[in-house]
């Protein structure tokens, strides 16, 4: 009869803490969407930043012309002449969730403009990621670390920072795929069962779909594949976890266009490869120890251990042989500067001029993931006691994740997940063992109770522990939380119980301590949510497109940009190209629709160079180069008036790298005085006579009579000075952009005309010919 | 020293013949179709070994199908194996729909792949 009552009970709690944990969960979903809307309340509902602009683009030409004209969609709007086939050399997954989401309002009858879908994509999804986490870490360590590491996602600094409201990229769907595909992987682990496995290899399919990182899944998966292996841990689960995957994997990604096939001819996927030819042997061998006595199988053993020997040293010379053929030793470029983080500063200016592409620093770990650094070690402990497949993968995504953010600060996203689920294993499970400790020590209520003093605590961290707690007592009895010993092990949960219950007593820490520990974890807690919502608010929201500033009088707005491309809109022609540097060429085509010779797809190494060299040269060779490649307007970025940092004069020296990389007139010291870069009195001539130079600073000094720049904070070397090829068109309200029109040629004929006419005539005549070819406007 | 190697490779593969048809009849079927498809799979090496592997997409979808046939159907033997502890509770008729869903998967992707 008591019996009934206390499982009559534990249903209770079971469907009472269900029912919790999935208010909790759409809090959290709630909380991600909106914590990410700080860009659109603060500056306007716009696409941020760069390649989000092309993404916006490629959209609209998706929900215009339909599924069929994108795939075969030759754009000859960008890489003026060569153009880019976009079907193929785009990664769709991105532009097809957001095409599928307008396509489905749209029927609903709901107007939204394409804009808004895209502005709107990622907090949708970075609520999804939240969701995939959850499910996750319920399945390493229970529901109460799932919850946890669910709100911790849902504001994770280093997460935000990539999927704010406009930031529409990649990276924005990504996540969530990888998150959900880790967690399908896990699933299958933990249940064997191959619908799980179908299912795992469709989320991987639309990682592959959305983002170049699906190379760290594909590595990632057979890496713990082979981890168990080696301490022992092979079980038949294993093997329908992993198999299916990787036939079903490599066939999905051939699919993708982008992907071809490389999924099967780079070394990227070969190690699952070679792992899938292991387990297959590891397979063998545990069925035929399965089936033989002991005594049998150590003849066995040795037999086909030997032949499995020589057919993996068969491949792997193969391999070799394959791999060692091609230059790169079959490693593209952005993974080789993974592994070796020197290669790509060494050989590949076009990768290391790119920011997010530098490793990062001490201080962007902290802003990025904040307290969830400390909590990391504390989860990865967590995480052995006791040790089960599950989370022998977690900590093995951490240890990879945290090598890979320190070669490249873009990565720092991959390792956020990981240190999310890791510290919300830490953090539940330390909240498990104060409050278990207060709970057996308050007087008057036993062991058994649901009273307990956390509850009352309003803390939404306390409170989802309470909702796990009834479920990580059972769990803790288990070797492992799999689903099909959680029906048995319930009937037999109450003699165990109480068992467990007396070694619980005997790890129960003193009363005040575990309040006072409570207290400041709960601190711990708030000091990151001020924190992320801090860094939300402040840091990563900026659209880049639209600049604010504060002064003493007030805000000041910087809208230059949209400002310069609707300007080329209007008063170009249509078929007009303008050159700028590549930062700039995807917002040129979506915003002022006109075509441009280079882009942020960086895929043409020399086309770059060749718009660098122009940038870097003089001024009538630059012309001659821009003529050359049928040129109208020059659009240069310059931030020396109000300040801005991050425009052309201080990309300057990475044009001058990459244009001396394939043309080697173009030398970096050149442009340097004593190693250093300036742009003063003290300024190379080169420098000072560059294109590049004279764009960014023609007319300066009329603004303030000194020509002092903000950016620099120096007077520049040159202050007076005309241009002689390119006649300024248009320079926006606060000089940030500026766009200059090549002169026609007809100049440079009037000037070989009198050559040749004062060929006949004195030599002194000549000479003042001369003088006036090499400047016609003197 | 030779001798008692074969002896014993010999005692070896008599006690495994003599333990493998202990099998049930549904598993040996299983594993006659696993054989089946390994043995397509390598007729395919085989020729694009000779003849070349011009359209590769046909030749890797080929040679993908018949190996994820393959593992497909090991996946299914190990979920119906009675003797497997870890899948008691599985019934064979849930483990035979998804060796089918996954299969439907496996060969929809195939069919797109192959060109």
């Amino acid at each position: 009869m008591a019996a009934s009552e206390t499982s009559n009970g534990t249903a209770l709690r079971y469907a009472f803490g269900n029912v919790l944990s999935f208010f909790i969960l759409l809090l959290i979903g709630v909380l991600a969407f909106s914590i990410r809307l700080f860009s659109v309340i603060k500056y306007e509902s716009v696409i941020h930043e760069f390649d989000p602009y092309f993404n916006y683009r490629v959209t609209q030409y998706l929900t215009k012309n339909g599924i069929y004209d994108f795939w075969n969609w030759f754009d000859d709007r960008t890489w003026y002449p060569l153009g880019r086939v976009i079907g193929g050399t785009v990664y769709p997954g991105l532009t097809l969730t957001a095409g599928t989401l307008y396509w489905i309002l749209n029927s609903l009858n709901i107007p939204l403009s394409v804009e808004t879908v895209c502005v709107f994509t990622a907090p949708i999804f970075s609520a999804f990621a939240s969701w995939a986490t959850y499910l996750l870490t319920k399945e390493v360590k229970g529901a109460g670390a799932g919850l946890t590491a669910a709100v911790l996602l849902a504001m994770v600094p280093s997460y935000i920072s990539r999927s704010v409201a406009g930031s529409y990229d990649n990276e924005a769907v990504a996540i969530f795929a990888l998150i959900f595909t880790f967690f399908l992987y896990i699933k299958t682990l933990n249940t064997g069962s191959l619908f799980y496995a179908t299912l795992n290899a469709i989320a991987y399919f639309y990682m592959v779909c959305s983002w170049g990182g699906y190379t760290f899944i594909i590595n990632l998966i057979p890496m713990h594949v082979l981890l168990c292996i080696v301490t022992g841990r092979y079980s038949s689960r294993l093997y329908i976890a992993y198999a299916p995957l990787v036939v079903l994997g490599t066939l999905l990604a051939s699919l993708v266009p982008v992907v071809g096939f490389n999924a099967v001819l780079t070394s990227e996927h070969f190690g699952s490869f070679l792992v899938f030819i292991i387990i297959h042997v590891v397979a063998l061998v545990y069925y035929i120890k399965g089936i033989l006595s002991p005594k049998m199988f150590k003849v066995a053993v040795t037999l086909v251990l030997s032949i499995g020997l020589v057919v993996c040293c068969a491949v792997i010379a193969v391999l070799v042989a394959l791999v060692a053929s091609s230059p790169t030793k079959g490693w593209s470029g952005r993974s080789l500067s993974l592994l070796d983080p020197t290669y790509a500063s060494k050989y590949i200016p076009i990768i290391a001029s790119v920011s997010e592409h530098q490793p990062p620093t001490w201080p962007s770990y902290f802003m990025d993931i904040n307290v969830l650094a400390f909590l990391v070690p504390a989860g990865i402990i967590a995480c052995f006691s006791p040790l089960s497949d599950a989370s022998s993968f977690v900590v093995l995504y951490i240890v990879t994740s945290v090598y890979f953010s320190g070669v490249m600060v873009r990565l720092m996203l991959v390792l956020a997940p990981a240190a999310c689920i890791m510290s919300g294993i830490a953090l539940s499970a330390s909240f498990d063992v104060f409050t278990r400790s207060i709970k057996f020590q308050l007087p008057g209520v036993k062991g058994n109770s649901q009273v307990d003093a956390g509850d009352t605590s309003s803390e939404g961290v306390v409170a989802q522990n309470e909702v796990a707690k009834t479920d990580k007592n059972e769990e803790a009895l288990k070797e492992r939380p799999s689903k099909k010993n959680r029906k048995k092990e319930k009937e037999h949960v109450e003699k165990p119980f109480v068992k467990a219950q007396i070694k619980k007593r005997l790890l129960v820490l003193p009363f005040e301590a575990s309040i006072i520990a409570i207290l400041l974890l709960i601190l711990l807690g708030a000091f990151y949510v001020v924190h992320s919502v801090w860094a939300a608010a402040e840091a990563y929201s900026a659209p880049s497109i639209v600049l604010t500033s504060y002064s003493h009088d007030g805000l000041h707005v910087f809208d230059d940009f949209r400002e310069a491309y609707s300007w080329l809109s209007h008063n170009t022609e249509v078929d007009d190209k303008v050159a700028s540097w590549w930062d700039y060429g995807y917002q040129t085509t979506a915003m002022a629709n006109r075509t441009v010779i280079v882009d942020n797809n960086t895929w043409n190494n020399t086309h770059i160079a060749t718009v660098g060299t122009a940038m870097s040269s003089p001024e009538k060779a630059a012309w001659e180069i821009f003529d050359s490649l049928d040129v109208k307007y020059v659009l240069v970025v310059f931030g020396g008036l109000v300040g801005y940092p991050s425009d052309d004069i201080n990309k300057f020296l990475w044009m001058v790298r990459i244009g001396g990389g394939v043309f080697p007139h173009i030398k970096e010291p050149d442009y340097l005085r004593d190693g250093q870069y300036r742009i003063d009195s003290q300024a190379t001539p080169t420098m000072l006579n560059c294109l590049m130079y004279k764009l960014s600073y023609y007319r300066f000094v009329e603004t303030d009579g000194k020509a002092f720049d903000r950016v620099r904070r120096t007077e520049i070397g040159k202050k007076h000075f005309k241009l002689t090829h390119f006649e300024e068109v248009f320079t926006t309200h606060h000089w940030m952009v500026r766009i200059y029109k090549l002169k026609p040629q007809k100049n440079r004929i009037r000037g070989k005309a009198k050559k040749s006419r004062s060929k006949a005539s004195s030599t002194t005549s000549t000479k003042r010919s001369e003088t006036q070819r090499k400047n016609p406007w003197h | 020293m030779v001798k008692s190697t074969s002896k014993e490779a010999h005692a070896l593969f008599h006690s495994l013949r003599s333990a493998y048809a202990a099998t049930p009849t549904n598993l040996k079927i299983i594993d006659l179709y696993v054989v089946f498809s390994v043995f397509t799979a390598l007729i395919q090496v085989v020729y694009m070994a000779i003849v070349g592997s011009f359209p590769f997409n046909s030749f890797l979808s080929g040679v993908l199908s018949c190996i994820g046939t393959a593992v497909l159907a090991v996946c299914l033997r190990i979920q119906v194996n009675k003797e497997n502890k870890e899948f008691k509770d599985l019934p064979p008729e849930r483990a035979f729909a998804d060796f089918v869903l996954c299969n439907l998967v496996l060969h929809l992707v195939i069919m797109n792949f192959l060109g």
